[in-house]
């Protein structure tokens, strides 16, 4: 049975079914929920709370956009729950326009020309990004979900979620590109 | 326009989701600062999109917590379910009492004033 089929099935009551699309979807939704919190015990609270909302919700689920897709909206949602809560967050305390450029040479991708380990300083910019801004710029720029459903999830209006987006893309690129100290003392 | 000017739009346009407009994409064809910047965005998207692909695992015995979570959310629901259909029963169930009482007494009315 493919997605579809599995959610008219877990609709009609079939225990089964659902089952099966938790297992289809589990790691992905983790992976996200790990991404939007930063650890991995908030993580698990995150996806748990969240198979249960969609369980209870499930008649609610229309169809028009995959179960995957569904998920990840209830996770963004479960994962503002728990960070709004006041959990452990590591880098709450950071301000937004804290500077994050990192100005060692070593760390410098274009010089090193490795997509990996540009993947790897990302991950590690984007731990460092404010919550506020890092779930914004996951929701989009990774799971590729649109701006009235990132702002929907997130409890903040469309405008604000365009302005976090542009911030922490921003923030992304200037923290893995570093300026050279002659182009600062140009911008200047 | 000025590469100031242009740097706060870059972020916007990366993704192709907002529209350029002309005079910026005039000022970054021809100025090798901005097409710089505006590259190291792209690459930042990308990176971002193979982020996606990779595969975090989860620490053993998450599925079945989930599962066994979902089960007892089930269990819970079928139990009120079952609550909710009993009660309707014996609401029924009292309601056919009164009205069979009712139309007995309706009834046995009538015979006393017939036989009166």
């Amino acid at each position: 049975m493919d997605q579809a089929e599995l959610v008219a099935a877990a609709k009609a009551g079939d225990s089964r079914a659902f089952e099966e699309l938790v297992r289809d979807t589990y790691t992905d939704v983790y992976a996200l929920a790990y991404r939007l919190t930063g650890n991995e015990e908030d993580a698990r609270d995150v996806v748990q709370e969240a198979y249960l909302r969609a369980y209870k919700g499930l008649k609610r689920f229309r169809g028009d956009a995959q179960f995957s897709t569904w998920m990840y909206r209830i996770t963004a949602n479960c994962a503002s729950t728990a960070m709004t809560k006041g959990k452990k967050h590591r880098h709450e305390e950071l301000e937004d326009e804290a500077p994050l450029a990192d100005t060692r040479p070593e760390h410098d991708p274009e010089a090193a020309g490795d997509a990996e380990l540009l993947r790897a300083r990302l991950n590690d910019a984007l731990e460092e990004l404010p919550p506020r801004l890092r779930s914004v710029v996951i929701l989009r720029d990774m799971y590729d979900l649109p701006h009235q459903a990132i702002a929907d999830e997130l409890g903040i209006s469309e405008a604000a979620a365009k302005v976090r987006l542009h911030r922490a893309r921003r923030r992304l690129r200037e923290r893995l590109f570093p300026k050279s100290e002659e182009e600062n003392a140009h911008a200047v | 326009m000025r590469c100031e000017d242009v740097s706060q739009a870059l972020p916007e346009i990366v993704d192709g989701a907002a529209t350029a407009d002309l005079a910026l994409r005039r000022h970054v064809d021809t100025c090798l600062r901005c097409q710089a910047e505006l590259a190291q965005y792209r690459k930042v998207l990308r990176a971002m999109h193979q982020l996606r692909t990779e595969v975090l695992e989860p620490a053993p015995g998450l599925l079945a917590d989930i599962l066994a979570k979902v089960e007892e959310a089930g269990e819970r629901r079928a139990l009120k379910s079952l609550l909710t259909k009993r009660r309707v029963a014996y609401a029924g169930a009292i309601a056919a009492t009164a009205a069979a009482g009712a139309a007995g007494a309706v009834i046995f009315g009538r015979r006393r004033l017939r036989a009166a």
